[in-house]
């Protein structure tokens, strides 16, 4: 299969600041591909590299088999970008920032109005008002409905579910799985660890590094240690407690719990006797399956400590 | 071409939801007109002036009549005494009042000299000035009326004086060039550097830039709007002149219409090139009043005139567009010279517009660094 992206040693420095370190990966044809990490990662300046908007320091970058610096004119006819700030033109009507960025990439909405259909009958029924005045989720499907206009081959976004509700956010989902019948690739990143079980494959990075590249399913599956639930009527010393105890490896709140590790992947009676020494009352534990964020949360430690 | 039409008609979008941008378009031209025709009118016009007759014959009765006549001055009172003018001055409504010695009109004939003061509020310096020099003016034309009669007199002749292009010392000549100078840098150069550098601030530049229009689409696209409203401008300016202060254009119109466009050009380009250089909105307002239209105002000649202007001004001047750009529309204007006197600064003007245009166009940043 014709791989959509290459990216082959990647770097990018912002004056002595590194924010991509040697990134090599890659994407294939009709994928969902998710970029997963924390704020200041570099996933932005990763996304803008393959949008032909940032030159990398070094390394090699093709998209849609073109290079990115020599081949950017050709590139950003197929390429459809949406930022991570909300980039619509506020003072425009709905319809008219759509129509403004169809004519723009040399179409119309009719003649993609198939492909945007799904997306787009949503908010079709406010496209008089003003851009400006839409809530946080009608506001993301319009900027997705503009980036799909020109029926890109490929899809970048970037953040596109940050700060927007539980229910838009499911919703936005489901319509980039739909997208997957049009051939369409799609670059997807998010901060959201649930969202990552929705790719195909997502990249785990951190610091400018690419931690693991993997279907999220195979990423949970390679923690590598037995993964304990731990809960107590007051988690944050539970949290400070577990972390003082000298069998344990790695202890990070999850929800109302905290997920741990140990040294003997084992619970026992000495952990309850230390909990309840440290004045810990109704302490329940038990083994779980560890999640992407568990694995997110394990890679990290090894990179800090390697 | 129809992307081309598709971001014009974006910008047109944005001008017209915007009333604050058409408020500075439009109503800014108009309130500089009226303003500077009617609250910073340098004329004189029914200036109050009092008389103080101690002589009362036939002479100071015709000299009285002529002042009053000339529409300049407007009597305010007659004055018996010396002791009244303070009061008189006090009041307000008196700018000068006019003292005839005594037995003016047998001096004059026996003598063939009379005296005669004037005195103005001198709180008001340049109204005092200049309604001196009105009054002196007139005296002296009645020097010439007498003198008509008995021409053997030289006491009584005065070197007159005649103001060449603006011999009603109409001030609108001078400043309604120089606001069609400074409203095109204005609306121009700050609203396309602005208009440009929102849609970095916004990040909308960022998708313009990952789509298929070329940077001279994105910055003509930016331009053409102002471009039109611009030009509607200094048609507005010039009707409105007209029609307020029935000042015509004395020379070719299309010459004055066709110098306008070349500098409304130059003024879009200037704004181009503040917008590739600032980042945000604020630093390219700043760069565009601090860095255009003071020194338009200060140093073009349109309120101090250059010849007064340090060596150093004068040679700052010399780089200001708007420099040339008075000096022609003022020929054009006032002195209603042909294109054969204006060749070299219209030539100045095309070759900054070129160079401009080619800066900004290299220096238009296609990625994001």
């Amino acid at each position: 299969m014709q791989k959509v992206i290459e990216s082959t040693d990647i770097s990018k420095a912002f004056g002595s600041t590194k924010a991509l370190n040697d990134i090599t990966f890659s994407v294939d044809e009709s994928e969902i591909f998710g970029l997963i990490g924390p704020d200041g990662a570099g996933k932005t300046t990763l996304f803008r590299i393959i949008a032909t908007l940032l030159r990398p320091d070094n390394g090699e970058m093709k998209v849609l088999g073109q290079d990115c610096i020599t081949g950017f004119k050709e590139l950003r006819r197929n390429i459809g970008y949406m930022p991570g700030r909300f980039s619509l033109y506020q003072d425009l009507t709905v319809e008219e920032n759509l129509n403004f960025y169809a004519t723009v990439f040399g179409t119309t909405v009719k003649e993609n109005y198939d492909l945007i259909s799904d997306i787009y009958s949503h908010i079709e029924p406010f496209k008089k008002r003003l851009t400006g005045k839409l809530s946080g989720g009608m506001k993301q499907k319009l900027a997705l409905s503009c980036a799909l206009i020109h029926k890109p081959k490929l899809l970048i976004l970037d953040e596109p579910t940050t700060g927007v509700d539980a229910v838009s956010r499911y919703e936005f989902w489901a319509m980039l799985a739909k997208l997957r019948q049009h051939n369409i690739t799609i670059i997807v990143s998010t901060p959201y660890m649930d969202e990552a079980m929705r790719c195909d494959r997502v990249a785990l990075i951190q610091n400018g590094l690419i931690l693991s590249v993997a279907p999220p399913q195979k990423i949970r599956d390679g923690f590598s240690r037995k993964l304990f639930m731990i809960k107590a009527s007051e988690k944050y010393k539970l949290i400070i407690a577990l972390r003082k105890y000298p069998g344990t490896v790695t202890a990070y709140p999850f929800g109302d719990s905290v997920h741990v590790t140990f040294s003997d992947d084992r619970i026992d009676e000495s952990l309850f006797r230390f909990l309840s020494e440290e004045g810990l009352s109704n302490v329940t534990a038990g083994e779980t399956e560890a999640g992407i964020e568990d694995r997110f949360l394990e890679l990290m430690e090894k990179g800090a400590t390697a | 071409m129809k992307r081309f039409l598709g971001f014009v008609k974006k910008e047109f979008l944005h001008i017209f939801r915007d009333y604050r941008t058409l408020f500075i378009i439009f109503g800014i031209p108009v309130a500089q007109i009226l303003i500077f025709g009617f609250a910073i009118s340098t004329d004189v016009k029914n200036a109050g002036v009092a008389f103080l007759d101690l002589s009362k014959d036939e002479t100071t009765q015709k000299l009285t009549d002529k002042i009053i006549s000339s529409g300049f001055f407007k009597r305010t009172e007659n004055l018996t005494s010396y002791s009244e003018i303070e009061d008189i001055f006090r009041k307000g409504k008196t700018k000068e009042v006019i003292i005839f010695e005594k037995n003016f009109g047998k001096k004059l004939q026996n003598e063939g000299k009379a005296s005669m003061s004037l005195i103005a509020d001198g709180s008001e310096p340049n109204t005092a000035t200049l309604i001196t020099n009105y009054t002196m003016a007139i005296v002296s034309d009645f020097n010439t009326d007498i003198s008509g009669f008995k021409a053997n007199n030289p006491m009584l002749i005065q070197p007159e004086v005649k103001m060449f292009y603006n011999p009603e010392l109409k001030s609108q000549h001078m400043f309604v060039p120089g606001v069609i100078t400074m409203i095109l840098i204005l609306i121009c150069a700050l609203m396309t550097s602005v208009t440009i550098t929102r849609e970095k601030e916004l990040g909308t530049m960022e998708v313009l830039l990952v789509s298929p229009l070329r940077p001279i689409q994105i910055i003509l696209g930016k331009v053409v709007p102002y471009f039109l409203l611009s030009f509607i401008n200094v048609i507005l300016i010039l009707v409105l002149s007209w029609l307020v202060f029935g000042l015509s254009v004395k020379g070719s119109i299309i010459l004055l219409l066709a110098e306008s466009m070349l500098y409304i050009m130059l003024s879009l380009s200037v704004g181009i090139l503040i917008s590739t250089v600032s980042n945000s909105m604020q630093q390219a307002i700043f760069i565009s009043l601090v860095g255009m239209m003071l020194p338009t105002i200060l140093l073009s000649g349109f309120i101090y005139p250059i010849e007064n202007m340090d060596k150093a001004y004068d040679l700052i001047s010399y780089m200001l567009p708007p420099r040339y750009f008075i000096t022609i529309i003022k020929s054009i204007m006032i002195k209603g010279t042909g294109f054969l006197y204006v060749w070299k600064e219209t030539l100045v003007l095309i070759s900054m517009t070129i160079l401009f245009i080619v800066m900004s166009v290299r220096k238009f940043k296609i990625r994001l660094e």
